[in-house]
C-alpha cells in the first residue's frame, strides 16, 4: 500500500508541474494535429489504400507525439538537480519509475484521445461500433509506448544528446507493439471487430507491456544509481 | 559504532581513481569537514556516502546500514550543489511533496513549520522560479531538514548563500548537533567551516592525506592543514 502511495505522490507531482507549464502536452498536441492535417493532404481520405495504411498513420503519429512527453519525463528533474532529492528519497526505484510512468500515461493518453476524432474527421473514418475496442487499443499500445519511454529517459537524462537518443532506442525496441497497435487500429478503422486472426497480435500487445513492465520495474534502480 | 562509516572505498572513472581507498569515519553528534582542492573528490565521496553513487570497491555504512537502503535513506539529510526543488512548484508544495516521501505524520505541519524556521511563510505559495536566489537557499535548507535526518550530508553548503541563507544554515547545523547528529560537509569556505567542524579530513588526488581533530591552528588559520598536510 506503502509503494502505491509513493507511487501516487510522484506522478501527481509530475502531472502538476507538466499542467502549470503545458511544455510537453502542448507541443505533442500541436505536434499530432499538425501531422494528422498534413496526411490527410498528403493522402485521399477517401481512398481503401489510405484506409488501409491508416491505422499505421496514426500510430506514427502518437510514437513521435509521445517522444515530445517522454522526453521532459526525467528531463524535468535535471533543473535544480531534483533527481537527487528524489534518489536520496526513502522511495524504490520501481516506485519512482511507476510514478513517472502513469504521469507521462495520463499526458499520452490525453493527446491520443484529443487527436482520435480528429483523425476521424480528417480521414472519414466512423468510429461509433468499433471505439470501446478502438480505446482498448489506444490504451495498451499508449502503455507500451509510456513504459519504454520513461524507462528510456531515465536511461538517457545525463546525455547531452537526450532528444536524439530517446526515440533511437526507443522506437526500435517499441517495434513489435507498434506493429500489433497498427495492425489492430487498421482492422478497427475499417470495421472489422478483433477476430481469431487479429487477437494474437492483442496478445502480443499485452505481453509486451507486461514483460516490458516488470523488467522496467526491475531494473530501474541500476539505471537511477548504477 | 559510527554514524558514517567509509571502510576502502574506491572509485574509478574511466581509468581515473577518483577515491584511493578512502577510510573515514564520523561518530554521532560531530561533524567532519571534507575539505581539499577541486577534483580531490569531496562531491564524489560524498554522493558515495549519500548512495547516488556506488563504490567499484570498499563499503559504506551509514548508522549500521547501506546508504541505499530505506532506513539509511530516513536518516540522511543532503544538499548538494543543486537546490533540489521545482520550480514549477510553490514553495509549501514543494515542502509537501517531500514531506509525503519521507512519510511525516503530518506533512502539513512540517512543510508550515519549516516555512516558518526559514522565514519563507509569507511566500509559502508563491512559484519557487520568483524566488530571489537566498529565498530558493533557504527552501532547500527546509527541505532537507524536515524530516529531522539524523545524518547531514553538505555539499558545499555555503556557496552562494547570503547572509541569511548562511546564518540560517549555521543556527540549524549548530542545533543538529547539539542534538547528537552527524554532520559531514565538503567546502572550500573554510573559515565558516571550521566554526563548527570537531574534525577535519584533506582529500588529495582521491586519497585521505589527513585526518583528525578540528585544532585551534586551523581554526587561526584555515590555510594552516593545506599548507602542512597538502600540496601546499
Amino acid at each position: 500500500m506503502e509503494f502505491f502511495r509513493q507511487v501516487f505522490v510522484i506522478a501527481h507531482k509530475d502531472v502538476r508541474a507538466e499542467l502549470r507549464t503545458k511544455e510537453a502536452v502542448n507541443a505533442s498536441l500541436a505536434f499530432a494535429l499538425v501531422i494528422l492535417l498534413l496526411f490527410s493532404f498528403a493522402f485521399d481520405p477517401e481512398s481503401d489504400t489510405t484506409r488501409e495504411i491508416s491505422g499505421g498513420l496514426l500510430w506514427i503519429v502518437f510514437a513521435f507525439a509521445g517522444a515530445l512527453i517522454l522526453n521532459r519525463s526525467f528531463a524535468r528533474e535535471l533543473p535544480n538537480d531534483c533527481l537527487d532529492g528524489l534518489i536520496a528519497a526513502p522511495i524504490s526505484g520501481a516506485a519512482l519509475f511507476l510514478g513517472k510512468a502513469l504521469a507521462n500515461y495520463a499526458l499520452v493518453l490525453a493527446v491520443e484521445l484529443v487527436s482520435l476524432p480528429v483523425f476521424a474527421i480528417f480521414y472519414n473514418v466512423h468510429l461509433g461500433a468499433q471505439l470501446p475496442e478502438l480505446l482498448l487499443v489506444l490504451a495498451l499500445g499508449a502503455w507500451a509506448l509510456t513504459v519504454i519511454g520513461t524507462m528510456f529517459s531515465a536511461l538517457t537524462v545525463n546525455i547531452r544528446l537526450r532528444e536524439v537518443m530517446l526515440p533511437m532506442l526507443t522506437y526500435p525496441i517499441l517495434s513489435p507493439a507498434l506493429m500489433g497497435a497498427m495492425r489492430l487500429t487498421t482492422g478497427l478503422v475499417l470495421g472489422t471487430a478483433i477476430d481469431k486472426d487479429t487477437f494474437l497480435w492483442l496478445k502480443l500487445l499485452i505481453g509486451f507491456d507486461v514483460m516490458y513492465t516488470a523488467a522496467a520495474l526491475m531494473l530501474v534502480e541500476f539505471v537511477l544509481v548504477g | 559504532m559510527d554514524a558514517v562509516a567509509v571502510e576502502g572505498v574506491w572509485k574509478f572513472y574511466g581509468d581515473y581513481p577518483a577515491l584511493r581507498d578512502i577510510r573515514l569515519g564520523a561518530a554521532p553528534g560531530s561533524c567532519l569537514a571534507l575539505i581539499g582542492r577541486n577534483g580531490a573528490g569531496k562531491t564524489t565521496l560524498l554522493r558515495i556516502i549519500a548512495g547516488f553513487s556506488r563504490p567499484m570497491r570498499g563499503k559504506v555504512k551509514i548508522l549500521g546500514d547501506e546508504p541505499r537502503e530505506t532506513a539509511a535513506r530516513r536518516r540522511i539529510g543532503f544538499i548538494g550543489h543543486g537546490i533540489s526543488v521545482y520550480d514549477e512548484l510553490s514553495a509549501f508544495e514543494n515542502l509537501m511533496l517531500y514531506a509525503r516521501l519521507y512519510r511525516l505524520p503530518n506533512p502539513q505541519r512540517s512543510a508550515m513549520e519549516w516555512l516558518e524556521r526559514t522565514g519563507l511563510e509569507r511566500v509559502r505559495n508563491g512559484l519557487v522560479r520568483e524566488f530571489s536566489r537566498g529565498m530558493r537557499q533557504r527552501l532547500a535548507v527546509a527541505r532537507a531538514f524536515i524530516h529531522d535526518p539524523s545524518v547531514l550530508l553538505l555539499d558545499e553548503p555555503f556557496t552562494a548563500l547570503d547572509d541569511r541563507a548562511i546564518a540560517v544554515l549555521q543556527d540549524l547545523m549548530r542545533q543538529a548537533l547539539a542534538a547528537g547528529k552527524t554532520v559531514v560537509m565538503s567546502t572550500h569556505q573554510l573559515r565558516e567551516a571550521l566554526e563548527l567542524a570537531s574534525h577535519v579530513a584533506l582529500l588529495v588526488r582521491g586519497q585521505v592525506a589527513f585526518e583528525g581533530e578540528c585544532t585551534s591552528e586551523m581554526v587561526e588559520d584555515p590555510g594552516y592543514v593545506y599548507a602542512r598536510y597538502g600540496e601546499g
